[in-house]
This record gives C-alpha cells, sequence and structure tokens, in this order.
C-alpha cells in the first residue's frame, strides 16, 4: 500500500523499462517468497493450530482440538469451570493497555522523528550520513542489553536521579522505574530510528522547489508543511508509524524490564505462556492470533479509508 | 536613490555573495511598469539568481529592492506580490491542475467562487480549459508548462518572474510559445521579467533586454538598440555574431576613418562622423560586409572557409594572413559564393562598423 503511493508519486517517469524484467520477475521474487513461506507462513500455521489445541500442563500441548484457549481469553467461568460464562476483562484489558501504550509510544515517535528526519534530510551532503550514522549508531548492540542499560540508568538511586539530586533540581529521587512512563521511555527509544529512517528516504526524495513554489503563492511555512510536503511524505510517515506500531504493540522487554511484571503488556503475556512451567502453550498461541488478527483488521481498515479517499 | 512608483521592479546596488563567489556584482536596474523585460547572458551568469533575489528565495548581501515604489528587501516569498515560473514548473503532484491553479488565490484569501473563476480564466488564457481535473503527471511537457505559467497568472501579480519556461520545449513550439506569451503579457498588463540565455528569443519577444556576464550588468536597452549599439565587445559577440578587429591610429577625417589592422594593415572605411580617434576595437556584423572584386573591396583577401547556414553561407575570409574576417552571403545559388581560395574583396556602407572602446 505505501509502494502503491510512492510510485503514483514518481509516476512522471517512464516506465518501460519495467517491461524487460517482466519475465524474470517470478525468479527474481523466488528467494523472498521461499523465505516468507518457510519462516512466516509456517510458523504462524502451527501457531494456530496449537491455539485451537489442548495444554499439557508445564508447557506443551496435547493432540485433541479444543477451544479452551480462546474461551479463556474472553470469559471467566468460575475457578473450577462450572459457573455460567461472564466476560472475562482481564485479557481485554491488556489488550487495550497495550494498543494505548503503542499508540502513544508511535505518536511520540512521530512527533520526535519527524522533525529530526527532516533536518537530517535537510543537511548537505556529508553531514547526512553522519546523523544517520549516529542515529543508528545504539542499534549495534543488543536491545536487551539496551533496555537493561535503561533500567539501570532511570532506576531511584541510578545515575540520572543522582546527577538531578547533586544538580539540586530535586530534593527525593524521581520514581520513573516500574510507571507507564518508563515503558515509553523504553519503547520510545527502542524504535525511534524505525520511524526517523522512512521518513528520511522520503523527505530525501522530495523535491523542495515546490516548497519554494507554495512560498511563492503566498503559502506560509506551516500551510506548506501540511499541504504540501507532508501529503508527499505521507508513504514514509505511514511505513513509520507501522514499524513502530507494530512491535511496539507486542514488544515485551521494555515492558517487562521498565514497566515491572505488574504491568502487564500482551508481548509479556504471550511470552509468559512458552516459558517456566506455568506455561499455557494453546492460550499464548490464541493470544498471538487474536494480537496478528488485530493488527491486520486495522492495517485493512487503514489501506480501505485510503482507497476510498482516492476516489 | 528610491525608484518612483511607475517602476516596477527597482534593483538598487544589488550585491549577492554565495561564501566567497559573487553571483551578482553592485547590480542596479529599473524594470518599468507593463514591460516585457529580459535578462539574458551566458549560463551561470546570475540570471536565476537575480529572478531568486527579486522572487524572495535568496537573501541579498547588499542594496535594495523596490516593487512599485515599496522596499521589499526584507519581505518573505509569500508577502511579495511576485509569482514564479519555475524552469522545471514545479507543479504540485498530488493536486489537480485546477488545484495548482486555485493555490496561489486560496491562499491569498479570494472568495472562493471569484478564486474558480480566475482560475477558469487564467487556464483558459494559457489554452488548458478542459484538462482541469488532471493530475501534473497525467500531463505533456508542454501542457506542464502552460498550468505552470496559469498557475503564476491565477493571482494576478503585480510581477511575473519567468525562469527559462521555454526551455524544455522543441524549437517549433517554442517559438509560438513564445509569440502567445508576448499576447499574453500585452492582454494582462503584467510586468513580465523573463529570463533566457536564447538571444534570438530575447531578441524577438523583449520590450527591453537586460545584457549580464558574471554577475555584472553588460547593458540594458531595446532589442535594435543592444544588437545595432552593442556597448563593449562582450554584447557585440553575445548577441548575434560579429566580426572584432582591435585597431590602432584610429582617425577620423569627415565621413571617412582609417586606422591599422594588427599586422600593419591599412583600412579606410566610410565612418558616419563623431567616432573619436584612438584605439579599440571595432565591430562589423557579417550581414554588413559585402563580397566585390579584389581591385573594389576596401580589404581583400582570400576565402578560407564556408559555413553552410541554409538561407545563408558564412565566408570566412583570411586577411593578409593574421586577420580573418566573416561575411554574410545570401544563398541563391552557387554563384554568388566564391570558391575556397578565390580572392575576393571586401565592401562595407556607413555605420556598418562601431567602435567598441575597451
Ligand atoms: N546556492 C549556491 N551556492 C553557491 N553558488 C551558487 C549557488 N547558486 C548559484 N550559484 C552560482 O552563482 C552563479 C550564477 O548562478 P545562476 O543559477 O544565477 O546562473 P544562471 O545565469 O541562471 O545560469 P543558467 O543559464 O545555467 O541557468 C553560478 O556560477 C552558480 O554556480
Ligand atoms: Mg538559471
Amino acid at each position: 500500500m505505501a509502494e502503491q503511493e510512492t510510485q503514483e508519486q514518481s509516476s512522471g517517469e517512464p516506465s518501460g523499462e519495467r517491461g524487460i524484467y517482466e519475465g524474470l520477475a517470478y525468479y527474481l521474487m523466488a528467494p523472498a517468497w521461499v523465505t516468507l513461506f518457510v519462516f512466516l507462513v509456517v510458523p504462524l500455521g502451527i501457531m494456530l493450530v496449537y491455539s485451537f489445541l489442548t495444554k499439557e500442563f508445564r508447557g506443551g500441548v496435547i493432540w485433541e482440538f479444543s477451544l479452551a484457549a480462546y474461551d479463556q481469553f474472553f470469559f471467566d467461568r468460575g475457578l473450577f469451570g462450572d459457573e455460567p460464562a461472564r466476560i472475562e476483562w482481564t485479557y481485554i484489558g491488556i489488550f487495550w493497555r497495550s494498543l494505548w501504550q503503542a499508540g502513544l509510544a508511535t505518536l511520540l515517535c512521530l512527533l520526535l522523528g519527524f522533525p529530526t528526519a527532516f533536518v537530517i534530510a535537510t543537511r548537505s551532503g556529508r553531514w547526512k550520513f553522519v546523523w544517520l550514522f549516529l542515529i543508528t549508531i545504539p542499534y549495534w548492540v543488543n536491545l536487551l542489553i539496551r533496555t537493561i542499560s535503561m533500567k539501570f540508568l532511570i532506576r531511584d538511586n541510578g545515575p540520572l536521579n543522582e546527577w538531578l539530586l547533586a544538580i539540586g533540581v530535586l530534593d527525593k529521587p524521581l520514581h520513573l522505574i516500574n510507571t507507564d512512563f518508563a515503558i515509553q521511555l523504553g519503547l520510545f527509544y527502542s524504535y525511534l530510528p524505525f520511524m526517523v529512517l522512512p521518513i528520511y528516504a522520503s523527505i530525501e526524495r522530495y523535491n523542495f522547489a515546490l516548497s519554494e513554489a507554495a512560498a511563492d503563492l503566498y503559502a506560509s511555512r506551516w500551510y506548506t508543511l501540511r499541504r504540501v510536503i507532508f501529503p508527499l511524505v505521507k508513504p514514509g510517515v505511514v511505513a513509520g508509524c507501522i514499524l513502530v506500531f507494530v512491535p511496539s504493540l507486542g514488544a515485551f522487554l521494555a515492558p517487562d524490564l521498565l514497566g515491572g511484571a505488574k504491568k502487564f503488556m500482551i508481548g509479556s503475556l504471550i511470552e509468559e505462556q512458552f516459558k517456566g512451567n506455568i506455561g499455557n502453550w494453546p492460550f499464548g498461541a490464541a493470544a498471538s492470533m487474536l494480537l496478528l488478527s488485530l493488527v491486520l483488521v486495522m492495517l485493512t481498515c487503514y489501506a480501505l479509508s485510503q482507497s476510498r479517499a482516492r476516489r | 536613490m528610491t525608484p518612483s512608483a511607475h517602476t516596477a521592479v527597482g534593483i538598487v546596488g544589488v550585491t549577492k555573495r554565495y561564501g566567497d563567489y559573487v553571483a551578482l556584482r553592485d547590480l542596479s536596474l529599473e524594470i518599468s511598469d507593463n514591460e516585457f523585460f529580459t535578462l539574458l547572458g551566458p549560463s551561470g551568469c546570475g540570471k536565476t539568481t537575480l529572478l531568486r533575489v527579486i522572487a524572495g528565495f535568496e537573501e541579498i548581501s547588499a542594496g535594495s529592492i523596490f516593487l512599485y515604489g515599496e522596499d521589499i528587501g526584507a519581505l518573505p516569498p509569500n508577502k511579495r506580490h511576485v509569482n514564479t515560473v519555475f524552469q522545471q514548473y514545479a507543479l504540485f503532484p498530488h493536486m489537480t491542475v485546477l488545484e495548482n491553479v486555485l493555490f496561489g488565490l486560496r491562499r491569498l484569501g479570494v472568495a472562493e467562487d471569484n478564486a474558480r473563476k480566475q482560475g477558469f480564466e487564467a487556464l483558459e488564457l494559457v489554452q488548458m480549459s478542459g484538462l482541469q481535473d488532471r493530475l501534473p503527471a497525467q500531463l505533456s511537457g508542454g501542457q506542464q508548462q502552460r498550468v505552470a505559467l496559469a498557475r503564476a497568472l491565477a493571482p494576478r501579480p503585480k510581477v511575473l518572474l519567468l525562469d527559462e519556461p521555454l526551455s524544455a520545449l522543441d524549437l517549433k513550439l517554442r517559438q509560438a510559445v513564445r509569440l502567445e506569451l508576448k499576447q499574453i503579457q500585452h492582454e494582462t498588463g503584467i510586468t513580465f521579467v523573463f529570463v533566457t540565455h536564447d538571444q534570438e528569443e530575447a531578441l524577438t519577444i523583449s520590450d527591453r533586454i537586460a545584457v549580464m556576464n558574471e554577475g555584472v550588468l553588460q547593458q540594458v536597452g531595446e532589442s535594435r538598440e543592444i544588437y545595432e549599439s552593442p556597448s563593449n565587445s562582450f554584447v557585440a559577440s553575445f548577441i548575434g555574431e560579429t566580426n572584432l578587429l582591435p585597431v590602432r591610429d584610429l582617425r577620423v577625417d569627415g565621413a571617412r576613418a582609417t586606422c591599422l589592422l594588427p599586422g600593419g594593415v591599412q583600412f579606410s572605411f566610410p565612418a558616419e562622423g563623431g567616432a573619436s580617434a584612438g584605439e579599440g576595437l571595432l565591430s562589423i556584423r557579417p550581414e554588413r560586409l559585402s563580397l566585390t572584386s579584389p581591385q573594389e573591396g576596401l580589404l581583400n583577401g582570400e576565402v578560407v572557409d564556408h559555413i553552410y547556414l541554409g538561407t545563408d553561407v558564412h565566408v570566412v575570409i583570411a586577411v593578409a594572413g593574421t586577420l580573418s574576417l566573416t561575411a554574410r552571403v545570401q544563398n541563391d545559388g552557387a554563384a554568388s559564393i566564391p570558391d575556397l581560395g578565390a580572392r575576393v574583396g571586401v565592401m562595407l556602407e556607413a555605420g556598418a562598423v562601431r567602435l567598441l572602446r575597451n
């Protein structure tokens, strides 16, 4: 979908070359298809099947069809399963919380990532690459290590608080760890480059003569940004939002390590089901399938609204 | 020093530097109201820079700019009532032709019905009615150029700036659009400042021309004045073709002048008084030279080359070995064109020679 818009933006170019590769297309795409099939479609299939099996205590499954996992997700039938079914709000609540957290993280990444990308894309040649390099440097370090470092930095007697106390901004340590703020900080820090890079790429392709044309035709800078620049770099913004939102939704490192075990999010919930001996594989698989469906529904709604808006 | 309110664009002592590079050097120029004014000069001479300075895209390093008597030097582009037709059109690719044309009108706060009326008028003026719902990518280059023109005309600016708007069109179309532009300028009464490096284009279209070189203004005047009385050798050789002869000991004696050409050749020619004595450069247009027999010529030499131009032929004549002259001869069959190696005489009438001092 994002690609479709990009093509439209540059449809002034001749498309004759495409013909030459037409016949080769299937062969060229084969490696990608095979990889996607083996490592995406097959595992998803396994998850789907497992979500309809019966749980084995201490992890694993019994090969017997059952809807228990989905039932457990949506309904509360009492401790022994003999009471009349009531809606189970726990897991829906966790989903809701996760959506909200991921949405907020995406918004924060967008608000800070867009200006960052804009500034980088408008630097002259060499500086562009210096800035891009600096943005990506932290990502050479494993996410787990980065998240633990973040935890260390912001804990009550960590360097951040010590410094703030030392310069006299605070008189008692700021309690950050195990709060929603800490989760946001972790998500923001983890996924910011996924917002910056696609937006950078589309601003890079943007023709700044259009901004001059807009100014020439009496548009203010703000109007130019909203009505000329933004619509033309939107494919990059959408790509960035998807790249931040989707992994934030399923993230478990930041919520686990920074938000504390009590602040459950979907990612942590699912992860719980597959580790240790309290795990419930079918339930974990069912929650994963529900998460996947949710994301697909949202993306489809977006795609539909876009194609309708275009007509 | 402030230009009057009848001067559309007043440029006073404008200098523009990019770092150490001086793109415009102490440039002063007055463009009158309702004038088709052309900036002409070789590539890199600062034409685009001057337009961008007027439009407000570049800050000037020194000097001031006036629009109908108002100092606009400190105003941002969106506060200057001038519009630009960009060299690469710069149409908004996500907006239809009509939305592009209405952009400026809407920003100016013109009421929607009036805006649409003016927009359609502008489209009609450039003969693009009927294509208002297309996207720019669905138009040919020539059509995009017309939309760019309509977009800049629609808000009825005080001054329209055009940066080589015809350069992407083929010759035939360019000649046609050129005349249309002139027509549109006449109909709308908007002052046009037109940039080109094509001297023929400049000569045919303009009320007045400013010739620039390396950021310095060389001469301002009407087409005829620029062509027939160039003020220096740059203008003489840039506009049309000319023979430039460095001379010494120039003496004017009534209706005749004599001088010494390089190689010590004595040259005597009919002059229209006034030309003073001394050293300088003579400029003689090839079409003002005619060929005769060696005995009758003011100078004589040997034909060393023919340059075929279609309706005419340039005949290159070597005079006394060191000097070469080009004469333009009408191509009316082989008879009138001397063969290579033939000895010919060169004639000219009064007024054909212009003395440049530099
Ligand atoms: N942003 C800039 N930074 C540095 N130098 C510049 C810049 N813009 C233009 N110049 C220089 O200023 C000079 C004039 O440029 P300008 O674009 O005005 O030329 P021009 O007369 O429009 O040429 P052309 O006919 O090729 O379009 C050129 O030598 C150019 O290299
Ligand atoms: Mg230019």
